[in-house]
Formats: structure tokens, sequence, C-alpha cells
């Protein structure tokens, strides 16, 4: 009895909650670093410095890389959203840990099975990872923290986001309900 | 005074210590939310789980009128916080690609690293295909660069472009959010929700 209460009471947090504490943990950032959080930034960057590692002639020509560097000094993996979502991991695992959720799994609804949700996972990545690129940023680093400075690209690429998702669920319905 | 690493109040290190600390809170938050569920995030799009919706908005107008009074209080200056730019045209098809993702994929990449975190398969093979994109992306980069510089109109800023002042603006974006606060209660008691 006692289990049951305990597992309702820790189940997840309140949204409205939730959402003023990642206001808090955004205005922080703006406060400290003068920038939003972000994601796609971190992939991009082992992106680069994996290529510059492994294949250093392409990536010395090749206009991604160069314009990259050109933008940014440094090392690409030493990069303030890279440090984020590292904390990301850390946070995501200790709260997964109080509320009890540490577990391996494929996650996806009865009516599918794991492996029609791991392909349609991956591809569900590989746009995001491409459009990220194209958007300046994901739904963190565009989306939310454009909006908490108000920028006008910021809330476009939201609203895109948004309107994509919505425009194209009824296509992927079978996937979710 | 702030922001505190743009004026040289902490140093570079101090500054990448502390995005670390940051990313603890911005996970921890967004698993508590429930934001490792892929089908929690995909409730949106069907109506029944609202809380991206919730989540998401909170959290952008709590940040928006906290920089807002900061600047009022002169604790930061606004013209020294990052705005991101606007190219229009890659934003939206950028956006429209990402919306695509966001319905097959069933998460974004935020919230893919919270449910990888936690032992979610589905969120790391999701986070596999991040990076096989991302170096699509790097490699056919002259597919894409004409479209990713086309229509360039600096960091404006949405109140400007619309002659608003950032506060009547920030008013009217507290009512929307308070709006669609009102229609997602609704939406979900409409739409029947499985236990997952």
């Amino acid at each position: 009895m006692e289990k049951t209460t305990l597992s309702n009471r820790t189940k997840y947090l309140n949204p409205y909650i939730g959402g003023v504490l990642l206001g808090l943990v955004l205005l922080a950032a703006n406060f400290i670093a003068g920038r939003g959080l972000g994601a796609s930034g971190a992939i991009k960057s082992v992106v680069v410095s994996t290529t510059q590692t492994v294949a250093p002639k392409y990536a010395e020509n090749a206009r991604f890389f160069k314009e990259y560097k050109e933008e940014h000094s440094g090392s690409p993996m030493k990069n303030w959203l890279v440090f984020q979502m590292l904390g990301v991991l850390v946070g995501g695992f200790v709260s997964g840990a109080f509320a009890g959720r540490l577990k391996f799994k494929v996650e996806h609804s009865p009516k599918i099975t794991s492996r029609r949700r791991l392909i349609f996972a991956l591809l569900g990545g590989i746009f995001f990872g491409v459009g990220s690129q194209l958007g300046r940023g994901c739904t963190s680093g565009s989306a939310l923290s454009g909006m908490a400075v108000l920028s006008f690209g910021g809330i476009i690429t939201m609203m895109a986001i948004f309107g994509g998702a919505y425009a194209l669920a009824w296509f992927f319905r079978k996937n979710w309900i | 005074m702030g922001p505190l690493a743009v004026n040289d109040i902490i140093s570079s290190n101090t500054n990448f210590f502390l995005a670390f600390v940051i990313g603890i809170g911005f996970g921890f938050v967004l698993e508590q939310c429930g934001f490792s569920s892929s089908r929690k995030l995909a409730g949106l799009f069907y109506g029944y789980d609202m809380v991206v919706l919730k989540v998401f908005f909170t959290g952008g107008v709590t940040a928006m009128l906290g920089l807002l009074f900061f600047s009022l209080f002169g604790w930061v200056d606004l013209g020294m916080v990052y705005v991101n730019p606007t190219f229009l045209a890659s934003a939206v098809v950028g956006g429209l690609i990402m919306g695509a993702g966001f319905i097959m994929g069933g998460f974004c990449p935020g919230t893919s690293f919270c449910g990888a975190a936690i032992g979610k398969i589905d969120a790391m093979i999701f986070i596999l295909g991040l990076f096989i994109g991302v170096y699509f992306y790097a490699f056919g980069y002259p597919l894409f660069e004409t479209l990713y510089k086309a229509t360039p109109m600096g960091s404006p800023k949405i109140s400007t472009m619309i002659g608003l002042s950032d506060g009547i603006f920030a008013l009217i974006l507290v009512v929307v959010a308070l709006g669609m606060f009102y229609v997602s209660e609704w939406v979900e008691k409409t739409f029947p929700r499985e236990e997952y």
C-alpha cells in the first residue's frame, strides 16, 4: 500500500511547476553565459571534432568545416553546449534514479513492435539532425531559447516545428495511438 | 552586471563549469516532467498528453519575464544577450524537417539525451540518427548552403518587427500561453490517455 502511494507521488512533476523551473534554468543560462540552452550544437561539435581528427585534410578544405572554424576559436569540444549536454545526461540520470525510472527498454505503443519503433526513432533522428542544422538550432536552442529573447527567427522555427509535426501527425498515428 | 561571462565577471573556465551545472538542472527538470518518454512527448500531437505545451510555454514565458525584469533592475544588459539570427527560409524549412523528425522519432535532441540517460533504447537510436543527420548535412553542405544562407534578416526581435514594446509583447504572449493552457486542459479530458 505504502509503495503505491510512493510511486504515485514520485511519478512526474506538475508540468506548470516543471515549466517554471525550466524557465529559471534558461534564465540562469542567459544571466551567466549570455546565451540560452541547446542540444544540437553539442552534436555539431562532436561531428566537427571527429571529422577533424579522422580526416584532417578533408576538414581543412570542406566548406562546412571551414566556416565552423571561422566562427569558433579553439577546440570544437571546448564548447559551452558540450559541457551543458554532459550535464543533461547527469541530471536526467539523477532524476531517473530518484524516481525509480532507470531501466533499459524500448518504449513503444503496444500496437507496434520494438523493431518498428526503433526504425522510426532512427529516421526521426536523421530528420531532426538535418533540420536542426538548417534551423540553426533545435527545440531547445532555437525554439525555447529564441522565445525567451523574443527572437523572430526562433519563434518562426518553433511554429514550423510544431506545425510540421501536427501536419504529419495523421500519417504516423499508428505509431502512437 | 550580467551576463557574467560576456562582461568578464567570471572566467571562461568558470563559464564552462557553470554550463555543466546548468545542464544538470536542465536534464533533471526535463526528466522530472516526463520528457524522457517519447509516448508522453508525442501526446501533444494527438491530444492525449499536453505536457510538452505546458512545460515549454511556462518555461519560455518564465525566462522571458525574468530577463525583462532583470533588465529593468539593471541586473542584465539585454544588448549583450545572444538573440538568434533570422534566416527566414531556412528557419521555416529546417523547422518543418524537425517537425517531421519529431512525429517520427518522438523526441527532440534535448529530450532524447534525457531518455538515453535513464536507459531508453529508442532514445539512444534517435541520438544515433541525429549524428547521421548532422554528418549528412556537414558532408552534403554544398546541397544545403544556398538555402541555409538565403533571406538573412539580422537578429530582429518579434516585438520590434510588429512595432510593440518588449513588455507589451510579453504581456500578449502570457495571455496567449494562459489561453493555450486552458485549451490543453480541455483537450486532455477529451482524448483518452492510456497508462504508459
